[in-house]
């Protein structure tokens, strides 16, 4: 690394490309065609690259790299799911997740924190106790502890919640991370680009061209690219890609806002969630306070950001943290995204041959990103579904076979 | 959106107001086929429009039908539900 940086210091020129390359113009045939360059389709870009050797590929962008939900979600990586479909899945991307920054030659600052979800009442503690066999019993490091526990770990913490919602106990994640979303899809996006797939930002899908039940090509703001297979990985936008390809699914769309405060001295080292208070709450390097609630309560396609959050957010906080109440709110955002009715993604093949979904990945997408690339670029290959995602798939609505993840979602929406 | 008229109240905060979805034709449940079914069940029209939509002023519980752009945010009309053309 020393002698990189020597390089950089001697040359009066930039002696290495930035990030990334810049493409003029699209090739007329990919062999793959990647909708979306967030961080889900360009780790699927990375791995067709790197384990199934196809680097014919395109990424399209209709914004710019990572600004979409990669870039707009609270960065939490756990695996302490309900089902065990999610539990294998996600205990295989937090796998992945601990040697990214390594494999990438990028420092990720992946932050190993430990992850405490807070018990309210009786049924919470219950829906925990079951979460944790579930989890122990796949090899998943997480155990139900007492608030002497939660109160070791947050001294700062009102174990009360100002007497109304006093914490019964919690279940307690230790491999519970955080790290820096944008430079996930920026490793995952330089990596792709250096062994030669091509991303192309800036560049909208306008349709898809569907020719008995087959794609055929796609077209875009920049003209027409044929190919026979296309992944949508475009989270929040996954309904206006289904119109083109005129797929009935049940993913519908709501905002999920989220904020951070002015940075501040280290005090909070875990991650905490509160699911009957509508909380999470981490701290970043930075010493931001990274915070979420639950969804808006209407569907909307736009990324607006409102005062009713944040009234409500801060209120449940102070419940939590009341010393917290001279900190100050910097910034709030929003995503939009991808609900499904089982609160489990929809991933794999779809009706239409050659069209594979990356979807419904509504709150919970950011932590599944790595394991989304490589078991999706496993399944464009071989077109038929990875072992992890099969209990995934979109007919199992229609076959009545949900895959019910609702109690493990951080917050109760 | 922050306003929203109530055909009975007339205008309030939206905080006043719950969503409940699409206004949805059910199938029969009696005639119809499981995959018919299922698709009512789960399948949704996600993309975004303007879209006739049930919402409740919860104070005074009134129910009624709103179209919303749900691309803009923007509520074009409210109105009771008069029952299917």
């Amino acid at each position: 690394m020393p002698w990189r940086l020597l390089r950089f210091a001697l040359n009066k020129k930039h002696p290495e490309p930035r990030m990334f390359t810049t493409h003029d113009k699209l090739k007329s045939s990919y062999d793959v065609v990647i909708i979306g360059a967030g961080g889900h389709g360009l780790a699927a870009a990375y791995y067709l690259a790197t384990e199934h050797g196809i680097k014919n590929v395109c990424v399209l962008e209709k914004g710019y790299i990572g600004g979409g939900n990669t870039g707009r979600n609270t960065t939490i990586i756990r695996s302490n799911y309900l089902t065990p479909e999610g539990v294998k899945f996600y205990d295989e991307s937090v796998n992945l997740w601990q040697d990214l920054s390594r494999d990438f030659d990028l420092n990720l600052f992946y932050a190993n924190r430990g992850h405490f979800t807070l018990a309210h009442t009786d049924s919470a503690l219950r829906t925990m106790r079951w979460r944790a066999e579930v989890n122990k019993h796949y090899g998943v490091d997480s155990e139900v502890v007492g608030p002497e526990a939660v109160k070791e770990a947050a001294p700062m913490i009102d174990l009360s919640c100002a007497g109304h919602s006093p914490i019964l106990g919690a279940l307690y994640h230790a491999p519970g991370s955080v790290a820096r979303h944008d430079a996930v899809a920026w490793g995952y996006g330089r990596g792709a680009d250096q062994r030669g797939v091509e991303i192309h930002q800036q560049t909208e899908v306008l349709g898809i061209d569907v020719q008995g039940g087959k794609v055929r090509g796609v077209n875009t703001s920049r003209g027409y690219i044929s190919t026979n297979k296309v992944l949508c990985a475009v989270a929040g936008s996954t309904p206006r890609i289904l119109k083109m390809v005129d797929l009935r699914t049940p993913i519908y769309i709501h905002p999920l806002q989220a904020m951070v405060s002015e940075p501040v001295k280290p005090w909070l080292d875990p991650i905490l969630v509160s699911g009957s208070l509508h909380v999470y709450i981490s701290q970043s390097a930075r010493g931001e306070l990274v915070m979420g609630a639950s969804l808006d309560p209407y569907e909307l396609h736009a990324t607006r950001s409102t005062l009713d959050f944040v009234e409500g957010l801060t209120s449940h906080m102070l419940d939590m943290f009341p010393f917290m109440s001279n900190v100050k709110v910097m910034r709030q955002w929003a995503g939009m995204a991808d609900m499904t009715p089982d609160f489990a993604p929809i991933m794999g093949k779809t009706p239409v041959e050659g069209f594979y979904l990356d979807s419904g990945w509504g709150t919970w997408g950011f932590k599944a990103t790595p394991v989304c690339g490589k078991t999706m670029a496993h399944t464009l290959v071989n077109d038929t579904p990875h072992p992890l995602i099969t209990g995934f798939s979109l007919d199992r609505f229609s076959n009545y076979a949900l895959t019910g993840e609702k109690g493990a979602a951080s917050v109760g929406h | 959106m922050k306003i929203m008229t109530c055909p009975l109240n007339g205008p309030r905060p939206v905080s006043e107001f719950f969503y409940w979805g699409e206004v949805r034709p059910m199938p029969n449940p009696d005639t119809c086929t499981d995959a018919e079914w299922a698709d009512y069940v789960f399948n949704r029209n996600g993309a975004p429009g303007v879209k006739r939509e049930w919402w409740c002023h919860t104070p005074s519980n009134t129910w009624f039908i709103a179209e919303r752009d749900t691309e803009k945010d923007v509520v074009l009309k409210t109105y009771f539900y008069q029952g299917e053309a």
